[in-house]
């Protein structure tokens, strides 16, 4: 594989030496020069991309946790005598197929689309971090065989073999389709965090730090991991939003979160089942705004921090 | 060059083998063929040892996986639950979705680089911005609403297709499903497209080939398209594999009886011969792929020589 190995570019490294002098020093960043990530937030804090998706985010989590602060009741209580009947001033969204409330419904169903999407994410990047650091950090041996555990993992088709995990297996809840995004999503994540620690590893302060007499565990900890995080956060947020509608996906499959469940996904596979919305469009349009609109707003999200994070568009 | 293929390829053996180890595992160690075979019915036990002998069920999963690849290599994937071949099955699907890919392919290739280039270039201005939302849009609209909701419209309401595609899915018939298939693509193509025609286009061999007066469009297609292809490639051979598996949806929502509705039937029914086979053609499809990937970095960048 023609690994690339050419030395990052001179900003990048003016840029690397000021973060490793900022990020090594005990005492938080003085005023004098910024560290990356103060310089990232600075730019963020201005970027109305990044204002309107962290507010809608916020409000996002906020209704997964509670629903009941917007959708006082309960999303299960459903008569049929109200089957598809349209919106209404009592019922802004209408109700479904089941006679269910839309609106509470798609309230409620924020809880296990977000849960699923930040579990997922961080399992990814967890083991991905770990798994691609560790083969850029120890190189030689290791690299080679983790790397080709990595291209294992990437050799799987991700809606393939979650499909084939999840009809084999006879659990329910979110838990299932958390483990199987995770354990097929990290191979990505390994190779951004492999790349991004072999970069910051040949960083002059890192040479210094070693020849110091500093231990593995300390390189890694203090030198590395706060310098090469940064690629692998970004891909990170971009993921969640996927994941989302992967989770979306595999439930309109029929293998992924199943009706007792109230999650946006399952809701919108029973609206386009048997085309149920062409006389109540009101079915499937709320729950797939919904879900639209949250993963747009991690994308967005994701897309505002990598701005402020790579320094080449600086 | 041919050092570098025979070496890639040899690097692929370790990496096959391990991808279809794990779905040999997931099917046949998690799952129970035989039980699946009779339905919600237990089968009687004589019966259930015999064809458990007869496909080696009764083996470690190891051995069981040795066996079956051992008849691969001589174009033996078994026996599908109906008694057909999986091989004819195969025949039937791959060319289906075969022509659907292409033609995904072909709309990413066309409209997402165009549309890439004419963005990158006008970074900043209106018809920039409303591609940029519009692709967004596109990537957030989960793919199974967009394939429903054109269905209905262009196959109920207006009639100009037919809401489901015949046995045979000629080419014309995969026209909107082909479109559907690839609009997320189409996005991350047109994006990325853009991203590394707006960095190119700072590039000194650009103002070198300005300066010495080449005409507008010989600097964009020969020098600043060629440059700029190179992630957008990549982008480009991963997806082909994502585009035959990712069919699944597409091909459910048309009713297209390629790979993707023929894996699915057979994860359903736990018909493991079939869902093995036609990943284990899936992962090969998906490493070849990126191996030609690596092959066209050469020819689209002369820096880079395979030895």
């Amino acid at each position: 594989m023609p690994d690339q190995e050419q030395p990052p570019p001179l900003g990048a490294q003016e840029d690397a030496a000021t973060r490793a002098v900022t990020v090594g020093a005990a005492t938080p960043e003085p005023d004098a020069a910024r560290s990356l990530w103060s310089d990232a937030w600075h730019d963020l804090r201005r970027n109305p991309v990044f204002l309107v998706s962290a507010l809608l985010i916020v409000f996002l989590v906020l209704i997964a946790l509670w629903p009941g602060l917007i959708a006082s009741q309960d999303p299960q209580r459903c008569q049929l005598g109200r089957s598809l009947q349209g919106p209404s001033s009592g019922h802004w969204f209408g109700f479904d197929t089941q006679g269910c409330d839309v609106y509470t419904r798609t309230v409620h169903g924020a809880r296990a689309s977000i849960a699923v999407g930040v579990c997922a994410t961080l399992g990814v990047a967890l083991l991905g971090a770990v798994v691609g650091g560790l083969a850029g950090f120890l190189g030689g041996f290791w690299d080679t065989l983790l790397s080709r555990l990595t291209d294992v993992f990437f050799g799987i088709p991700m809606v393939l073999g979650a499909i084939v995990f999840l009809s084999m297996i006879t659990l329910s809840g979110i838990w299932p389709v958390v483990l199987v995004i995770a354990a097929l999503g990290w191979p990505q994540i390994a190779r951004i965090a492999r790349g991004s620690v072999i970069t910051v590893a040949r960083n002059d302060y890192v040479q210094a730090a070693r020849a110091l007499g500093a231990g593995n565990t300390r390189m890694l900890l203090r030198h590395i991991t706060p310098n090469a995080v940064a690629p692998v956060i970004v891909m990170a947020t971009i993921m969640l939003g996927t994941f989302i509608a992967l989770e979306a996906t595999l439930s309109y499959l029929g293998v992924g979160l199943r009706p007792p469940t109230v999650s946006w996904g399952v809701d919108i596979s029973a609206a386009s089942d048997g085309m149920q919305f062409r006389n109540a469009p009101h079915i499937l349009l709320y729950p797939a705004a919904a879900l639209s609109v949250t993963v747009l707003a991690f994308i967005m999200l994701g897309d505002a921090v990598r701005d402020a994070l790579d320094p080449k568009l600086r | 060059m041919g050092r570098y293929v025979l070496r890639r390829l040899i690097q692929m053996i370790p990496v096959f083998v391990g991808a279809t180890f794990l779905i040999f595992v997931m099917v046949y160690a998690l799952g129970d063929p035989v039980s699946a075979l009779f339905g919600d019915r237990g089968p009687d036990p004589a019966t259930a040892k015999a064809l458990r002998e007869e496909f080696n069920l009764d083996k470690p999963v190891w051995q069981q996986y040795l066996l079956y690849m051992g008849d691969i290599l001589t174009g033996d994937f078994g026996t599908a639950f109906n008694g057909e071949p999986v091989t004819a099955l195969m025949d039937r699907a791959f060319p289906i979705s075969f022509r659907l890919m292409v033609t995904a392919l072909v709309f990413e290739m066309l409209i997402g680089i165009t549309l890439g280039v004419i963005t990158g270039l006008r970074r900043g201005r209106s018809l920039d911005t409303s591609v940029l939302v519009l692709t967004l849009a596109v990537i957030a609209v989960p793919t199974f609403v967009l394939g429903t909701t054109a269905q209905y419209f262009l196959g109920v309401e207006f009639g100009w297709i037919d809401p489901a595609v015949s046995p045979d899915a000629r080419l014309d018939e995969l026209i909107v499903p082909g479109l559907i298939l690839s609009l997320v693509s189409l996005a991350y193509v047109t994006r990325l497209t853009r991203t590394s025609v707006a960095e190119n286009t700072r590039a000194d061999y650009i103002r070198t080939a300005v300066a010495k007066g080449l005409p507008r469009r010989r600097v964009t297609v020969r020098h600043l398209l060629r440059n700029s292809l190179i992630p957008v490639i990549t982008y480009l051979g991963a997806d082909v594999g994502t585009l035959m598996a990712g069919a699944i949806v597409t091909e459910r929502i048309f009713n297209i009886q390629g790979v993707g509705y023929q894996l699915y039937q057979g994860i359903l029914r736990q018909n493991s011969p079939t869902v093995v086979g036609f990943v284990v053609v899936l992962v090969l499809i998906f490493l070849l792929a990126n191996l030609l990937v690596d092959l066209m970095y050469a020819v689209l960048d002369p820096r880079i020589r395979y030895a």
